[in-house]
């Protein structure tokens, strides 16, 4: 079943957008998609749109830093409900211009999705309505899940974690 | 009967007189919102115009928390999401793990995790339709009620030792059988409940004032509702029949009959009766898996990740190892990347989790139903009064602990 899905969703993309599908692979199986990001906001749209694939329902919408902290990544799930079918679209991009189009446009309820992406990552959606910190206070000048910001003072020595992982 | 009046007011002309919106906060800690909300509401007379939430307050930085700790160690964190069904949250983040280091759960400690999970639906259920009632002027119910919420923190407390932050259950199953008193008091409960609830619904569900107070108040289309991603009891409410438990099922619910409750409306009256019945399906659940409760092992076979029995620590010197080994957290974990989902109290609960093989998670995630449908919080008040607003807020069960993360 996932692997028809992948199959049938990755044809359909690639046919649609040539070369924006930078890999399709079934994680724990759970179609993923990497796109280019300059197409991110056009692939979703179809996603959404296409009468057949009708991933009408967005799930969740999230971001992530790479491990190299050179990347941003926004990940958006979506779902069809009427045939239960599941994606995640993932898309990558430099930290040193992180912009991609909003997709409130597509879907109201991304809005405070993106408002906290933003507010955690950094992530500027471009045309999105209200982009603005959501949880954390406003003053704040940091995008604290960022890799760099670590969560325990980097001063204080009674909390050594040198024997154990990281 | 004489019709409802149209309350929408007359407009002035422009020439003669000049508008004037009254500002009001609603919150941050206002007794009526249950919670550390703040609503900016710009008010014509008693009229909502617009309303602007503010959250962010009980932030408490959990998704960078996770970074760093264990993956045994974010079952806590989970707990203090949607405080009203703890449970449910600890369930899902030690089947997202499981899912990760592919551990197979003997059937016997699935049924058991569906029995805990159906409870804490009850009590979720419980607070938010009590609430309604009390919102409305109806304390009776909710003091009549609510003694039953007790009784099923009574429960948790025997199998797990916490009533509100349960923690409860591990990772691979439960640490061991389940006493013949829980199993007392939960037989207990499924046979007195019933009553309980038909009394509290007798007194609300066909009540002419509360029917006039909710029906129409606060609706949200299905459409709307699918737009800003709602789930749970209140998407259902809208007259959409998705349910996680159904489209994909965990932890055995595929072995269960029940039925999704859906409403037509969407509006606060429609909530209200989807959580009555869901209350009655939960109870039907709990019966078969007490009925049909398989024998086995209550939990997998995963000694990686399972802390062995303490006679075996303090005696056996693999068992010790194992033991130092899970406490400090260096066991190895496949890296990779999970979405798993449950149906919590108050919509589909998700765990969105990235390993890089390291001891803790190198992302975490969690979809909060409550974060994602409070949204339309101010689309659904918009032109109603302000005393419908307050109940539109209590049906849609919006609990801080999950908006805020």
């Amino acid at each position: 079943m996932s692997q028809e899905i992948l199959d049938k969703v990755n044809a359909q993309v690639s046919a649609k957008f040539p070369g924006a599908v930078l890999s399709a692979e079934l994680l724990y199986n759970f179609p993923v998609f990497t796109v280019d990001h300059n197409d991110a906001h056009e692939i979703v749209s179809f996603l959404k749109n296409d009468p057949e694939l009708n991933f009408h329902f967005l799930t969740d919408l999230t971001g992530m830093q790479t491990a190299d902290e050179k990347h941003l990544g926004v990940i958006y799930h979506l779902h069809n409900l009427p045939k239960n079918m599941r994606v995640r679209v993932k898309t990558f991009f430099s930290m040193d211009k992180p912009e991609i189009p909003t997709v409130t446009d597509l879907w109201p309820g991304a809005n405070w999705m993106e408002r906290e992406t933003f507010d955690f990552y950094g992530v500027k959606f471009k045309g999105h309505p209200n982009l603005k910190r959501i949880l954390n206070v406003d003053e704040m000048d940091i995008f604290p899940l960022r890799k760099e910001y670590p969560l325990e003072d980097q001063t204080r020595d009674d909390k050594s974690d040198k024997m154990f992982g990281r | 009967m004489s019709k409802k009046e149209n309350t929408t007011p007359s407009t002035p002309p422009s020439d003669t007189m000049e508008k004037e919106y009254t500002t009001l906060n609603l919150g941050p800690t206002h007794p009526a919102t249950h919670g550390i909300f703040q609503n900016v509401l710009t008010m014509d007379g008693e009229i909502i115009h617009n309303a602007v939430p503010t959250l962010g307050y009980i932030h408490r930085a959990f998704e960078k928390l996770a970074e760093r700790r264990p993956y045994a160690q974010i079952t806590p964190i989970t707990d203090r999401l949607n405080y009203c069904s703890s449970p449910i949250n600890n369930m899902g983040w030690h089947m997202t793990v499981e899912k990760l280091i592919k551990a197979e759960v003997p059937k016997r400690a699935e049924y058991h995790r569906v029995i805990i999970m159906e409870l804490s639906r009850i009590a979720d259920h419980i607070i938010c339709n009590t609430i309604i009632g009390q919102d409305t002027g109806a304390t009776t119910g909710f003091l009549y009620l609510f003694q039953w919420r007790e009784h099923i923190y009574d429960i948790f407390e025997s199998i797990c030792g916490a009533r509100l932050t349960t923690n409860i259950c591990r990772i691979g199953g439960f640490d061991k059988e389940w006493s013949q008193k829980t199993w007392d008091m939960i037989n207990n409960f499924v046979r007195d409940f019933p009553k309980g609830l038909e009394e509290f619904n007798g007194l609300l569900e066909r009540n002419r004032i509360f029917m006039d107070r909710t029906i129409n108040c606060g609706p949200i289309s299905a459409e709307m509702a699918l737009e800003y991603s709602f789930t749970g009891p209140n998407l259902r409410a809208a007259g959409v029949d998705y349910d996680v438990r159904v489209a994909t099922p965990y932890s055995s619910y595929e072995d269960f009959e029940f039925q999704i409750p859906v409403g037509t409306q969407g509006d606060t009256y429609d909530r209200f009766t989807v959580r009555q019945e869901e209350m009655r399906q939960s109870l039907h659940i709990i019966r078969q898996a007490i009925k049909n409760m398989p024998s086995g092992k209550m939990h997998a076979d995963i000694p990686d990740f399972f802390l062995p029995p303490k006679d075996q620590v303090y005696n056996n010197m693999e068992a010790l190892i194992y033991h130092f080994k899970i406490v400090m957290g260096e066991t190895d974990i496949p890296a990779g990347e999970i979405y798993h989902c449950v149906e919590g109290g108050n919509g589909e609960l998700g765990f969105y989790l990235i390993s890089d093989g390291g001891r803790t998670p190198f992302r975490l995630h969690f979809r909060r139903p409550c974060f994602i449908y409070y949204q339309a919080y101010p689309e659904m008040i918009k032109g109603a009064m302000l005393s419908d607003a307050i109940i539109t807020m209590s049906s849609m069960n919006v609990i801080a602990g999950e908006l805020d993360a």
